[in-house]
């Protein structure tokens, strides 16, 4: 921990395309991204919760942090509103394309930059990319502990207590600070931002926005040309297309007419 | 610890071989262990190259020589107290040594939460590239491993290559590929190898492990037929009447995260994206609404009923069959008119292949 510096909390959130309301389009057979609304990537609304409830209960101070293009100012500002204290935005033409490698360096790289840190709150993963890799690898270059998947956070002692969601069973793992955890989706109720905090958004001055130049990033270690994957293609995926039998009515006829169609498939023994 | 080669084409050619990371359990290794060997040895049989199982654990040694039954060459060991369980900054040490000293030129991952733990760190450590949750693997003809994973919850597959870096690394979603027989006349090599391990690697303590239980009876994912509950049940106490109906077919119950999340059925029911994959010759949706991350789960299912108040739900888009309904009301009903056709006959669910 910092000696003498306020708790510092950072939380990495993304702005993502609402999952729901992403369709193919049947012409081009590409995802139809234009016109989709955004919101936090649901798990990092979760993480800043977390961070919210830690603030609830100590001292301390919490940073959001995002790398992507201006149009996420909206998710930052929803955090700010939300309770966050204020918020960083690494945005430049350079980082675009960037994998999950460029992307863990260039935020470990800004986090270092910010410095004081004593605890690192990540989504589980992003609704877009779904890699989950980019928390762990943030932790990998920071060279600190990571729990990954966490569903309960608690500071004791000066020590990071958190339950892990593991395949089998779930685990209490502490942890010295600084340390990195990424939380699950949906372990708690992200608070809605207030009329207060809405005022400081307005207020202005709580954003910054850093270019690489800025946090001192090698611009050869970012973006497309320097991620080590690239999708190839994309191939929509053309599920069997489905009967769509719907049964109306009151219970005990749509029930009938049910298990006659089930019948009549197949699905159920005659 | 910087990567392992600073021009990323210089020697892409010293790379060889595959590997699959291994995962003990009790003395046994885990079921997406098995499977990627399977797939392992496939891909490895294709650029005529040895597979090998890494193993980090303490006292694993039995357990890698049972491994290689499965179709591995040779099994590298490291054997230490401290890697008696899953940590992190231990086991990427260990991963990162290895791949550094042998440099593989394919590294494969179950895509469990320890693996994606595992990856995600070492990836970014040896700045390569990691594709997840991987549900093929293909050779494209400049010899590059082709890592096919669905993207935006199974709307799309997209084919992801890393060309430049190696190793090619991936993780590999569970029960999408086939566990290979088990041959214990197999022959192979245990091979023990050392990493420097300390008590400073261990930065993570686990201070309690409480092992989810899962009740009697079928496991969702060997289901012929699931029924699944969602958010729509609004009390666990009703997966009670879901059990009924699946005890009438045959089947398991199961869940939506949502209702995991809600504390009403544990985690290890829930199906989709971050859960288990069911693929069961009839799934019902109960108060479910058809989120991407869920069909992820359950879309490949060979019928699919859904019950949902909310005739725009999604999950009717891909539903065979559909009551738009309430569910405390149809379900009840449903178990008893299947009660009446039940009487007096033997199982109602047909066998696959005479499903039209
Ligand atoms: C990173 C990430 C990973 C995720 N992974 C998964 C995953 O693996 N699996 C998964 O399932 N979800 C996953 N989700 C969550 C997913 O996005 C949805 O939130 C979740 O699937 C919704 O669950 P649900 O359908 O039970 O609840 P809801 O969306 O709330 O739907 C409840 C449904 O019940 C219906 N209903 C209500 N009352 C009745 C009634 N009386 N009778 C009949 N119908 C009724 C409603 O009409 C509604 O359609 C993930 C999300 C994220 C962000
Ligand atoms: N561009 C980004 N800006 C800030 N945080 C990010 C970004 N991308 C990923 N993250 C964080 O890393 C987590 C995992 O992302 P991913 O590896 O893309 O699934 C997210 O939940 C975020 O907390």
């Amino acid at each position: 921990m910092p000696a003498g510096g306020p708790f510092r909390i950072l939380v990495c959130i993304k702005q993502v395309p609402k999952a729901q309301e992403l369709q193919v389009d049947p012409k081009t057979q590409t995802l139809k991204r234009v016109g989709v609304p955004s919101e936090i990537n649901p798990p990092d609304a979760n993480a800043l919760e977390f961070a919210l409830r830690i603030k609830d209960r100590m001292p301390a101070e919490i940073i959001v942090l995002s790398m992507g293009p201006t149009s996420f100012d909206e998710s930052l500002e929803r955090s700010i509103g939300m309770g966050a204290d204020r918020a960083v935005l690494l945005t430049d033409r350079i980082l675009g394309g960037s994998d999950t490698v460029p992307t863990a360096h260039a935020l470990s790289e800004t986090i270092k930059k910010i410095g004081g840190y004593d605890l690192i709150l990540c989504g589980e993963e992003t609704t877009d990319a779904s890699t989950g890799h980019v928390g762990p690898g943030i932790a990998g270059h920071l060279d600190i502990p990571q729990i990954t998947y966490i569903s309960e956070i608690d500071i004791v002692d000066g020590k990071v207590h958190a339950r892990r969601t593991a395949e089998d069973g779930s685990e209490w793992w502490e942890a010295a600070m600084p340390c990195l955890v990424t939380v699950n989706f949906g372990c708690n109720k992200p608070r809605a931002p207030t009329l207060s905090g809405k005022i400081r958004v307005k207020r202005g001055g709580v954003i910054v926005h850093w270019s690489c130049a800025d946090v001192g990033i090698d611009p050869n270690k970012v973006g497309l040309k320097n991620s080590p994957t690239i999708v190839a293609k994309v191939d929509t995926v053309h599920l069997p297309p489905r009967a769509r039998k719907l049964f109306h009515g009151e219970p005990p006829e749509a029930v009938a007419g049910l298990l006659k169609a089930l019948v009549e498939d197949g699905v159920i023994r005659p | 610890m910087t990567g392992i080669h600073h021009n990323p084409l210089e020697g892409k050619s010293h790379f060889r071989g595959v590997w699959v990371f291994l995962e003990g359990r009790k003395g046994a290794l885990r079921d997406v262990s098995i499977q990627l060997i399977g797939e392992g040895r496939r891909i490895a049989d294709r650029g005529g190259v040895p597979l090998t199982g890494v193993l980090p654990g303490h006292d694993v040694e039995a357990l890698a020589r049972h491994a290689i039954g499965y179709g591995l060459d040779r099994v590298i060991v490291v054997d230490h107290p401290l890697l008696e369980i899953y940590r992190s900054r231990p086991f990427t040490k260990v991963m990162a040594t290895l791949i550094t000293r042998h440099k593989p030129e394919i590294v494969l991952y179950g895509a469990s939460k320890n693996g994606r733990d595992l990856g995600g760190r070492l990836h970014a450590v040896l700045e390569t590239g990691l594709a997840a949750d991987c549900v093929k693997f293909d050779i494209d003809e400049e010899g590059n491993l082709d890592m096919i994973r669905p993207s935006f919850g199974g709307k799309s597959l997209a084919h992801i290559l890393c060309k430049q870096h190696r190793p090619q690394m991936a993780s590999a979603r569970r029960n999408v590929f086939l566990a290979p027989p088990h041959d214990p006349t197999r022959h192979g090599e245990v091979v023990r190898e050392t990493v420097d391990l300390s008590e400073a690697d261990l930065d993570a303590k686990l201070l309690e492990f409480k092992e989810f239980v899962r009740e009697g009876g079928v496991r969702p994912d060997e289901a012929e037929v699931v029924v699944s509950g969602g958010y729509g049940l609004g009390d666990p106490k009703y997966f009670g009447m879901l059990q009924d109906l699946a005890d009438l077919l045959g089947g398991a119950v199961a869940a939506s995260r949502k209702a995991v999340d809600s504390g009403w059925i544990p985690k290890e029911f829930q199906v989709g994206q971050t859960g288990m994959t069911v693929r069961p010759k009839v799934y019902f949706a109960i108060g479910i609404s058809g989120a991407v991350q869920h069909l992820a789960g359950m879309q490949e299912s060979d019928k699919i009923v859904a019950i949902n108040l909310d005739p725009k739900a999604a999950i009717f888009e891909i539903a065979d069959y559909g009551i738009v309904g309430d569910l405390f009301q149809v379900v009840p009903e449903f178990i008893r008119q299947l009660k009446e056709l039940k009487a007096g006959r033997g199982p109602l669910i047909a066998p696959l292949a005479t499903i039209a």
